[in-house]
Order: structure tokens, then sequence, then C-alpha cells
């Protein structure tokens, strides 16, 4: 009983990092219907700029701060940049130009830092956390994690639901034709959709380094799994965006505790695998759930 | 009058590919009138309100709004300089409520006072979308929808109303209310209208003016009255 609380509460917080990228993705996704193939490759970038705060400033809330606003900056950069002049193209175009952008960001993070691993600190402590004498299987910065990523998606919501930037990005996502008969600058919404994703991918990387190590290529499995995630949630909703990286991350919890933690990834293949075969659209792509 | 006109259109060569759609249409549509523009399937009545919105480059010609050449540009902008373009097939973002979907049709006015009025001014206007505000788009009929779509056009306030095909597919009698509806938006707003209608009866008798398209050339342009008595025009290209 002890066991499967652990697995589910350390379920829960690994599972809010896939559902940071996948949020990232969906972003994206919505607005352009482009894979972002280069989410995992921006998070690691960032990550390095966070890194390199801390160093130089010792503090890890700078390096923390710069990392989301770099992948702010990085967001629409690229997607002025690189992925603006892929309109009207074919679709595989895109997708070359993002896994262009991946295989690009690696490789300058490697010309520029080394390719060897590096320790990435935690915002706060990793000892587990222990309700009377029965421990939790989660840490202080376990519920930090877990806190960032659910406080930046209702953010999200709101912003997605009340404000007219909001509406703006919605009205983009489900009907851009519509959107830019009605004066919507649509050039721009698409620049602050990577904007947003870039922001989701630092978080993620920041908040998950910590529990890993720093190296050129240390997003590229947390990528798949948070895309993963997305295709759980329908690619399209960012509800099911949040609620796909929960239920990856305790199913692979639970995956990883009972039946041996070598093979996480590989059950988390499996899970995609599964879930395209069974459920392409995702369990969250109805009209309903579009709503929010 | 060309002088007074608020939508003028000069020479106006436009198409797809290496299709020419629109051979040299010229008209001019003074302020306050609605001016039909009517003939068969294919003759580019669609393609000419997607080219003066800007959905489609024209390859030459002039499009003037208030004097102001607006050829060539974004439709965001042609929107934002006073152009509305309701399409054909129902506009509405489904996924949206009617609350949404009106204030898109706001956004681009400045400041939140303003677009609050222009909300209170389309629930007055239209009580039907005010009972139903907070439901979704998707779940209005056919003709409520034709309703919002005019509606949020109206929320930009403005000077020129593009309406392709309002009463495709509606039944009679909204029919009836949505041509009702655009006489009152000249009568009382003083808007400016370039009515697309298949239905070129119900078209002509709410008209100013009108103008027959045929295979992408005007091939008749004149008073309402004028095209309806017309019988020889109306069986070679109304069908009416």
């Amino acid at each position: 009983m002890q066991e499967f609380l652990e697995f589910t509460l350390g379920g829960i917080a690994t599972g809010m990092i896939y559902a940071a990228i996948a949020l990232s993705l969906v972003l994206i996704w919505r607005g352009t219907r482009i894979l972002n193939y280069s989410q995992g490759g921006m998070a690691m970038f960032t990550t390095y700029v966070a890194w390199l705060v801390i160093q130089h400033t010792g503090s890890y809330w700078a390096g923390f701060a710069v990392a989301l606003a770099a992948g702010l900056v990085l967001g629409s950069v690229l997607e002025f940049a690189v992925v603006r002049p892929t309109e009207n193209k074919a679709p595989l175009n895109a997708v070359i130009v993002t896994i262009g952008l991946l295989i690009l960001l690696e490789g300058l993070a490697g010309i520029i830092y080394g390719g060897q691993y590096r320790s990435f600190p935690a915002a706060f402590s990793i000892k587990g956390l222990k309700a009377g004498s029965v421990g939790l299987g989660i840490s202080p910065n376990d519920v930090f994690t877990a806190a960032a990523v659910l406080g930046a998606a209702v953010i999200l919501a709101l912003v997605f639901r009340y404000t007219s930037v909001g509406l703006r990005l919605r009205a983009t996502a489900f009907a851009p034709a519509v959107a830019r008969l009605l004066g919507v600058r649509i050039g721009r919404v698409l620049t602050l959709g990577w904007a947003l994703a870039g922001l989701f991918g630092a978080l993620a990387g920041v908040l998950v380094t910590s529990s890993t190590f720093l190296y050129p290529n240390s997003m590229d499995s947390i990528f798949v799994l948070g895309f993963t995630a997305a295709v759980i949630g329908g690619l399209d909703s960012p509800v099911g965006a949040v609620v796909g990286g929960i239920v990856l991350g305790v199913v692979l919890s639970y995956a990883g505790g009972y039946l041996g933690s070598n093979l996480v990834l590989v059950y988390g293949l499996a899970a995609l695998v599964l879930v395209l075969m069974i459920r392409p659209t995702g369990l969250f792509s109805s009209g309903v759930t579009r709503r929010v | 009058m060309p002088d007074a006109a608020a939508l003028t259109i000069e020479d106006l060569v436009a198409g797809y590919g290496q299709v020419t759609v629109l051979q040299e249409v010229t008209l001019a549509a003074r302020p306050g009138t609605i001016t039909a523009v009517l003939g068969a399937n294919g003759a580019g009545k669609t393609t000419l309100l997607r080219t003066i919105s800007g959905l489609v480059k024209p390859r030459a010609g002039r499009i003037l709004v208030d004097g102001i050449d607006l050829a060539r540009r974004r439709p965001e902008d042609i929107t934002r300089a006073g152009v509305a373009h309701v399409p054909e097939g129902q506009g509405v973002v489904t996924e949206l409520t009617i609350e949404e979907n009106l204030r898109l049709g706001g956004l681009i006015r400045s400041g939140g006072a303003a677009r609050s009025a222009a909300l209170a001014d389309a629930y007055q206007r239209f009580p039907l979308l005010a009972e139903r505000k907070r439901r979704l788009a998707g779940t209005l009929s056919g003709g409520e929808r034709q309703i919002l779509v005019i509606a949020r056009a109206l929320m930009a306030a403005p000077r020129v109303l593009l309406l392709d095909e309002p009463s495709l597919g509606l039944a009679p009698r909204m029919v009836t209310q949505v041509m009702d509806l655009v006489r009152r938006l000249r009568d009382d707003a003083g808007l400016t209208v370039l009515l697309v209608e298949q239905n070129a009866r119900s078209a002509l008798a709410i008209a100013d003016h009108g103008l027959v398209l045929n295979l992408g050339k005007v091939v008749a342009a004149a008073d309402a009255a004028t095209l309806s008595a017309d019988v020889a025009l109306r069986r070679h290209y109304l069908g009416f």
C-alpha cells in the first residue's frame, strides 16, 4: 500500500514534466498544425542558459527566470525566422525544418558547452517527504515541480478563456481564415503561440534536469514521453495535454515500480503505440473538450 | 459620380493559378446603398468579394474604399480599413460561444469601452443572440448562424459590408428575415453593401443597384428596377 502511494505521487510529479512538454507541443500544433520536433532541443538549450546564469550569479531563481525569458525569446525568434518561411509550403517542409532545428540546437549546445554531463541544481530539497513515518515517495522539489507546471497551466487557461489575446489564440487555432477576415493579425498570434511553447518547454527543462543531467541530448527521452502525453490528450487540447501527462507519469511510475525501472522509456513508447492503435485521435479530442 | 462612391473598383483582374476569373471588373457603389452582384455559378461573384477582402491577390486594377487603394493589402489590414467580408457557408467559429464570436468581431476596435458598446448594440439589435450568449455557436441553426456572422461583422463598425450568399441554404422565412436585416443595415446604419446572391429576385427586391457578371465580365450594370424590368437579361442570366 505504501509502495502504491509512493508510485502514484511520484508518477504525478514526473507526469507534470511530461504535461509541460505536451502543452508546449499542443500550443504549436493548435495554431499551425506543425509538430515541433525541436521542442526538446529548445528546452535543453534554455536549460543551458539557466545553468550558465546560475554558474555566474549563484542564484537558482535568476537562472530559472532567465530560462523562462529565453524560452519566450527562442520560441518567437524560431517561429519568425525559421518556421514562417515554410508557411504555405508542403507540410513535410515544416517537419524537416523542426527536425533540422533539433539537430542544430543540439550541435550548437555541444560546441558551446561541450558534451559532458553536468549536474543541475534543484530549487528545493530533494529529500523524500514523510507523512508521520510513512514515506510519500516525493520530495519538496517534486511538489514545487508539480505546482509550477500546474500554476503555469492554470494561468494559461485563464488567459485563453478571459483575455482578448486568448480569444485571438483560440480563434486562430479553430478557424484561422475566419480570424483573418475579422482583422486578427495571424502572424503575430502564431509567433505568440511559439513563444508560449518555448516558455513551457523551458519550464520543463529547468524542472526535469535537476533529477537527470544536463547534456546536449538530455531532453530527447523527455520529449518522446511529452509527445506521448500530448497524443494521449489529443494533440489539440491543453487540458488533454495536462491530463495525458499525469496519466502517462502515473502509468510509467507503476510500470517502473512494479515491473522494473530499466525499461521505462520502452513502456512509454509502448503506450504511444497503443494509443495510436486504439484511439489515434487521443482521449480528449472530442468537440466537448476543445472548448477550453 | 465615381467621386462620391464609398467603394470603387477599377479594371480588376484576378484569378487562381493559371485561371483568370475576373476580367476587368469595374463598379462604383455610393455610400448607403446596396449593390446586388448577380450571375450564374462560376460567374466570379465570390471571387470578386474574395479579391476585395484580400483573400485573392488581384493581378491588376484598383480597389478604392473612401478613396484609398486597398488592392494587394492583406485581409486583416483590409478589414481594419473598414471592409467587412461575410463569406458564404457559415463562418461561425463553432467551438467558441456566441459572445466570444461577437467579441472576436470587435477586437479591431480600440479600447474596451468601444468593444463593450458594440457588444451591447449587437445584443440590442439581435435579442436572440443575447439570450444564448453563453452557448457554443455550434448549437445555432443555419439561419441563426447567418444572423450571428452578420452581427459579428458589424462589431467592427465597417463602412463597407461584403455579403456572400447570405440566403444560401436557409428556409424561406429566414431568407426574408436576413434580407430585411440587410435592408435595415443600409437604411439605419448607412452601410454600403455588396450583396452576392444566387437568389436574384430577392436580392434585387432590396438592392439599389445591380451588377450582372458572366464568365468574369460585367455584362450589365444598372438600377435594380431597370435590371428587374429587363426580361431578356433576367431570362438569360438571372433565371427568373
